[in-house]
């Protein structure tokens, strides 16, 4: 036996997690190179294997390494606010070790060639692994087609005009046709783009600050006509970021109508409401705008009832330039790799959620979501793991952040949960200088 | 004589025929191609007949196809060729059918750009009318001539499994041969993304595929449609290269039907948009040439039996004038 096969890492006193087996029991874990070999409850108690090169877990959680299926990641074209190296340390702080781009670079994602470049740039980097969506249609412009079906085959996991909606029915519903002739998944920014041409949720509180509101019935009246679009075509569609009860409504009564409709949120809008803009907080301007306290609880609701399909960061990382302005002119947008971890735990802190229930929206769900291999422990697939304390507090911090951006809306919050250790193909990404 | 075979005035569609009927169609096209084929092509039967080809499209082959047909047969042929794009449509077809019908031609041949155009002349008009192509409706001498050259080939239509493939949405030859070959009891597969097959086309009586390898599989027939990019309004396919890789046929996506497998298209064709050259011209499976053959054979046959027809029906209608609606 190959006792000092190099690369062989011995996980031990670890509570392994594991949502889509439902295993949490305390055990170990074995990788070999970059996949997972062995893991089992009560695994290396008598010690770990000879050879083996041990990492003693003190018994904190062990679980698939977290997959955020949407972020910005600003490279290429807007390197000064994030790149695939600044983003992919921020993904391995907050135990993300796959992260999925959104198409809204520059030049834009909508070419094989471009696809290519991310798959290409992220593998040198080799921190945790990048993927990307492509455009729906040509430039994010809404109008023609995409050639999405060799997009996929460069690819790219899903289609997408990133942060615009895909607003023109007839251009919605031909998409929606032809992504079903290939079983492609449209990703919506739902959001009607006539209405909202505000700043902030619309009501009493916008009223107040003198802000232009962007109305809750902007995302109902868009969720509600793809709705109808999707009962057309049968296509697979999700909608991203959803934050208000009706559209979680909207959402719940689609699936149980038979449609292949999913959905994610963004932690900001379980999280928070719109008392954040405060006295005109420009970091806590995001698109869509942080809703009232009903809808906050509405998609609460929606997690815990499984409405929701997956927890996504919706990482937004903005300059300086860009948030320091009056409210009316910054940039809509908010960073979230570090924070997705401990403000998804929020939801079993208070309650709502088990802790394999919680962790299943940003491991398993996004991954069989996108038909990537990852979100699971199990003997053969790549290890790409986290270890975090699910209890230890800590304050964020803007400006400790690791994104290139510093415009975390949690800035200053009180959260649980903390990564140990983050592992990207049997390798440590997280602690830096790990090996 | 009204043929008993075929006791109808007009050749509108090929949807309401019944399988007798279309196989006496090809029954006598076949006995044409033969005369086609021989030095001496003409014949005298429809010697002082008239024919008009009145096209409000822009058609060379069919146009030429139906001149020859009628020509051979000793009939007096005159083409129009109308502009449909400055005036008002539905008025001026009406005024035109009711003009040239009080020259008294025998039959007249119908290309119009608008679905149902041709049976809205038909109604104007007491000679047959023969649907040239109306719109995105009916061809019905495509559907014809595109069975006169499977039947050759493979001796039946019934049992065999055929793919139509690609624009199926805007072709008129689809919705025509569907209805042919289903009659027939052909089975009938159609290929192509939703956008250009939509999904309600299975109530036809077809089986819809989105992929076409695997629509291709065990074909007896591979029937390409020309991508009608002059009918498109909007996005149906987002370019023609990812077209040609999904939906193009080529040798890889041919090798899943049937080793005898024959190609067919209407033409006129679009080389590397929806078939490769490579298969286009492949002499032992591509009937293409063949198809332009059978064209005049049953056009000959139709033009003719609609003439005959007229002997009897064409005296008791009374005539319709400007005013009738």
């Amino acid at each position: 036996m190959a006792i000092d096969a190099p690369g062989r890492v011995a996980y031990v006193n670890a509570r392994l997690l594991d949502p889509a087996s439902g295993l949490d029991a305390m055990g170990g874990l074995l990788t070999e190179g970059e996949h997972i070999v062995h893991l089992a409850p009560g695994l290396f108690a008598d010690g770990a294997p000879v050879g083996a090169r041990v990492v003693d877990c003190g018994g904190a959680c062990l679980a698939p390494g977290l997959v955020d299926m949407r972020t910005q990641l600003r490279e290429p074209g807007q390197e000064h606010k994030e790149s695939f190296k600044s983003a992919g340390r921020a993904a391995a702080a907050g135990g993300v070790t796959s992260m999925v781009g959104l198409p809204n670079t520059n030049p834009v994602i909508d070419d094989e060639a471009a696809v290519e470049f991310v798959a290409r740039r992220a593998r040198l980097i080799g921190l945790a692994k990048v993927f990307t969506t492509a455009a729906a249609t040509k430039g994010l412009e809404g109008q023609e087609l995409a050639e999405i079906g060799l997009l996929r085959e460069a690819g790219a996991l899903a289609f997408t005009d990133g942060i615009k909606a895909i607003a023109d029915a007839q251009v919605m519903r031909r998409l929606l046709d032809y992504a079903a002739s290939h079983d492609l998944l449209v990703i919506q920014h739902p959001e009607e783009p006539t209405l909202a041409t505000g700043v902030m949720n619309s009501g009493e509180m916008a009223t107040r600050l003198g802000l232009r509101g962007i109305p809750r019935e902007a995302e109902i009246i868009m969720l509600e006509r793809d709705m109808r679009l999707v009962g057309m075509t049968g296509a697979r569609y999700h909608a991203a970021h959803v934050s208000t009860a009706d559209g979680v409504d909207i959402i719940r009564k689609a699936k149980a109508a038979g449609l292949r409709v999913t959905c994610d949120t963004a932690p900001f809008y379980f999280a928070l409401n719109e008392l954040e803009v405060g006295d005109y907080r420009t970091f806590a301007k995001l698109s869509p705008p942080l809703r009232g306290e009903a809808d906050r609880q509405a998609v609460v609701e929606g997690l815990a009832d499984g409405t929701i399909d997956v927890i996504a960061s919706d990482h937004c990382p903005q300059d300086a330039d860009t948030k320091r302005l009056p409210y009316n002119l910054a940039a809509f947008g908010g960073i979230g790799l570090e924070t997705l971890l401990p403000v998804t735990l929020r939801l079993v802190q208070h309650g709502h959620l088990s802790l394999l229930g919680a962790l299943d929206l940003v491991t398993r769900a996004p991954a069989d979501l996108l038909g990537l291999e990852a979100g699971r422990l199990r003997t053969g697939v790549p290890a790409d793991l986290v270890i975090f304390d699910p209890d230890a507090p800590w304050k964020v911090v803007a400006d400790t952040m690791r994104s290139k951006s510093k415009n975390s809306p949690f800035d200053g919050h009180l959260v649980q949960g903390k990564v140990i250790r983050t592992v990207v193909d049997g390798r440590a990404v997280f602690p830096e200088g790990t090996a | 004589m009204t043929d008993a075979a075929f006791p109808h005035r007009h050749l509108l569609g090929i949807q309401g025929l019944t399988p007798p009927e279309i196989q006496h169609l090809l029954d006598l096209a076949d006995g044409h191609v033969d005369q086609c084929r021989g030095a001496d092509k003409a014949s005298d039967g429809m010697a002082g007949r008239t024919v008009i080809n009145l096209f409000f499209e822009n058609s060379t082959r069919t146009r030429t196809s139906f001149e020859l047909a009628a020509k051979r047969q000793g009939a007096e042929v005159i083409n129009m060729q109308v502009s449909t794009s400055s005036v008002a449509k539905g008025e001026t077809l009406i005024d035109t059918a009711v003009t040239l019908n009080a020259m008294h031609p025998d039959v007249l041949v119908v290309r119009h750009p608008e679905s149902g155009a041709v049976k809205l002349l038909a109604e104007k008009v007491n000679c047959a009318v023969v649907n040239g192509g109306d719109g995105s409706h009916e061809h019905p001498t495509q559907a014809l001539l595109d069975a006169l050259t499977i039947r050759r080939r493979k001796g039946r239509l019934d049992g065999l499994r055929v793919a139509i493939c690609g624009d199926v949405l805007h072709s008129r030859v689809a919705r025509s041969n569907i209805h042919l070959l289903t009659t027939m009891g052909t089975q009938v597969r159609l290929i192509g993304p939703r956008t250009l097959v939509p999904a309600s086309c299975a109530a036809m009586g077809v089986e819809v595929f989105t992929n076409m390898r695997e629509g291709l599989t065990d074909c007896d027939i591979v029937m390409m449609l020309r991508l009608q990019t002059e009918r498109m309004t909007g996005n149906f396919i987002p370019s023609v290269r990812e077209y040609f890789r999904f939906y193009g046929l080529d040798r890889d996506k041919l090798s899943r039907a049937r080793p005898d497998a024959l190609i067919m298209h209407p033409g006129p064709m679009n080389r590397g948009v929806e078939i490769d050259s490579d298969v286009a011209d492949d002499f032992e499976r591509s009937v293409i040439r063949e198809q332009v053959e059978m064209g005049v054979a049953v056009r000959m046959a139709v033009l003719r039996l609609l003439a005959g027809n007229l002997d009897q029906t064409r005296r008791n209608q009374p005539f319709v004038g400007a005013g009738g609606a």
